[in-house]
């Protein structure tokens, strides 16, 4: 059995961009005859191999629309592939976005166990860690007040504590850790740490260079779809810089 | 932790995963009900006002001015329906609006879809039980005797509804996310649901005026039958109808033939919109 946490095969994505979405117009469409295009498709991923090991940190690094996001909602498995196939080991938990799962009518508190149990905790495990949620997020004494009258900031804050808390196997980043304040963001950033030497398995994708030199070992480049580099994340990033 | 072996992210196993999700079918159940009536006085309660309002109209304009009162116990047999009837509605309505209306999370995390339409399902119960309880006390005030059959028939009901809207749902909000042309077509057919069954009418009209084949196309349809399954056993044996001189005719065969003809055809919506929601889930992401 290997130590794989991550294995993606050759996985396409094709996207349409479809250019109607009321039914009367594709109705329109069928009875002139097809003609014209409704949609038009461009390759997001195009052949795109990837093995994470256990316990690796890796980061998804490219210029906007090279594939990054892409791929990691394909590997949290809120997309399927056209081709290819992408399988995981153990628990993931994807912060694709800070606050997803948050409803704004609910209470700070509400909304800390619906987003743990979506996040992949049982409601249980979600009261014992519910103290250290709320005080890594610094709301203190608003936890009880509807989300819709929070700051931006502790906002964020708190739904980045309720993911970071999660503890998962596999942990995906996406364009998250530059929450908050600068205080913040340096407490997020000892948090990942924290969570990568216990052995959390982190995929991250981030255009701040800076940081993902300091948190990640590895860096996969993609340009277009395709991988064009993977190796010591310094490396990625030179690549990255000169071009 | 390297036990568990490597699997595809999007392995679903449809509808049973949900199981593996209560606690999390709770939660989002829940969140529903908060947010529908956020910030209202009334809250909860506009379940049974809206209701309440319907069931009055109807009352006064089909009962009294156009008189169908004259049959016994016309309100017993008209709530029985209009409960089942308002389910059915919630229940379809709702589900199909929920995946678009969860898009954030859709896009976004991986849960089993299936979680959003199931917990539509789950709310639209728990508005109907009250009404049903309502329903009962009803009965029970006009000298309800029901058989253990006819109560075995309304459950059978019960389960016929809550599958044609859980099928009917998963299929349409699997479209919805496609075509959002889906919510007002199922918007128009829930406004036809009330009449397409004999809620409001007795089923031997669709027959004495349409004859026996429109009729029994009419019959198929499941609400149909739950409906008149609900007649036979809250209205049916109420005092009234028992006494009644002319006595009040039931279809035929209900319990025996249409029964099981109605469970079957709501499972087979329950399989195609399962199957259809299953083949369109790995795009919703992209789509929404």
């Amino acid at each position: 059995m290997g130590n794989e946490a991550i294995v993606v095969e050759n996985v396409s994505k094709r996207f349409n961009l479809r250019h109607t979405r009321s039914l009367k117009e594709t109705v329109v469409w069928l009875f002139k005859g097809r003609r014209g295009d409704l949609s038009s498709t461009f390759m997001a991923l195009d052949g795109v191999d990837l093995t994470v090991n256990s316990g690796e940190s890796v980061a998804l690094l490219g210029y906007n629309g090279s594939g990054k996001s892409t791929l990691l909602k394909l590997i949290s498995g809120v997309m399927g592939s056209d081709s290819g196939s992408v399988r995981t080991r153990g628990k993931v938990a994807g912060l694709i976005e800070v606050g997803a799962g948050f409803h704004p009518d609910l209470t700070g508190r509400e909304n800390v166990y619906l987003n743990g149990v979506i996040l992949g905790m049982t409601e249980q495990e979600t009261t014992e860690r519910f103290d250290e949620i709320v005080e890594f997020s610094e709301i203190g004494k608003f936890i009880d007040t509807e989300v819709k009258f929070y700051s931006s900031g502790m906002f964020l804050r708190l739904a980045f504590s309720v993911a970071v808390h999660t503890r998962p196997d596999v942990f995906l980043i996406d364009e998250i850790l530059s929450v908050g304040d600068e205080p913040f963001q340096k407490k997020c950033l000892a948090r990942v740490q924290e969570l990568r030497s216990s052995g959390t398995t982190l995929v991250v994708v981030s255009h701040d260079l800076d940081m993902v030199s300091r948190v990640c070992d590895r860096g996969v480049v993609l340009r277009q779809g395709q991988k064009i580099a993977d190796g010591p994340i310094a490396d990625a990033v030179r690549l990255l810089r000169e071009n | 932790m390297s036990v568990a072996t490597l699997t595809p992210p999007d392995k679903g196993g449809g509808l049973l995963d949900v199981l593996h999700h209560r606690e999390l079918l709770h939660l989002i159940v829940r969140k529903e009900l908060k947010v529908r009536y956020r910030s209202s006085v009334l809250g909860l309660l506009w379940s049974y006002v809206k209701p309440a309002v319907q069931f009055v109209v109807f009352y006064f304009a089909l009962g009294v001015f156009l008189g169908l009162n004259k049959q016994p116990n016309f309100v017993i047999y008209m709530f029985s329906g209009i409960i089942l009837v308002n389910f059915f509605s919630e229940a379809f309505g709702q589900a199909t609006r929920s995946i678009v209306a969860n898009g954030a999370l859709v896009k976004k995390i991986f849960l089993p879809r299936e979680l959003f339409p199931v917990a539509s399902i789950w709310v639209a119960i728990i508005h109907f039980l009250p009404q049903l309880l309502i329903l009962l006390a009803a009965c029970l005030f006009f000298g309800w005797a029901p058989s253990f059959v006819q109560l075995v028939g309304a459950l059978g009901a019960f389960a016929m509804v809550t599958m044609l809207g859980l099928g009917l749902g998963l299929l349409f909000a699997a479209a919805n996310v496609m075509f959002r042309d889906s919510e007002n077509i199922v918007d128009l057919m829930l406004m036809m649901a009330t009449w397409l069954s004999p809620v409001l009418y007795s089923w031997y009209l669709v027959r004495d005026t349409l004859g026996e084949t429109f009729y029994f196309f009419y019959q198929l349809n499941p609400m149909t039958i739950a409906v008149e399954l609900f007649h036979a056993a809250f209205w049916f044996p109420t005092d009234a109808v028992q006494r009644a001189p002319e006595g009040a005719p039931l279809p035929e065969h209900l319990i025996s033939l249409w029964l099981p003809v109605g469970l079957l055809i709501s499972a087979i919506f329950l399989v195609l919109g399962q199957t259809v929601f299953r083949r369109l889930e790995g795009r919703f992401a992209q789509e929404l």
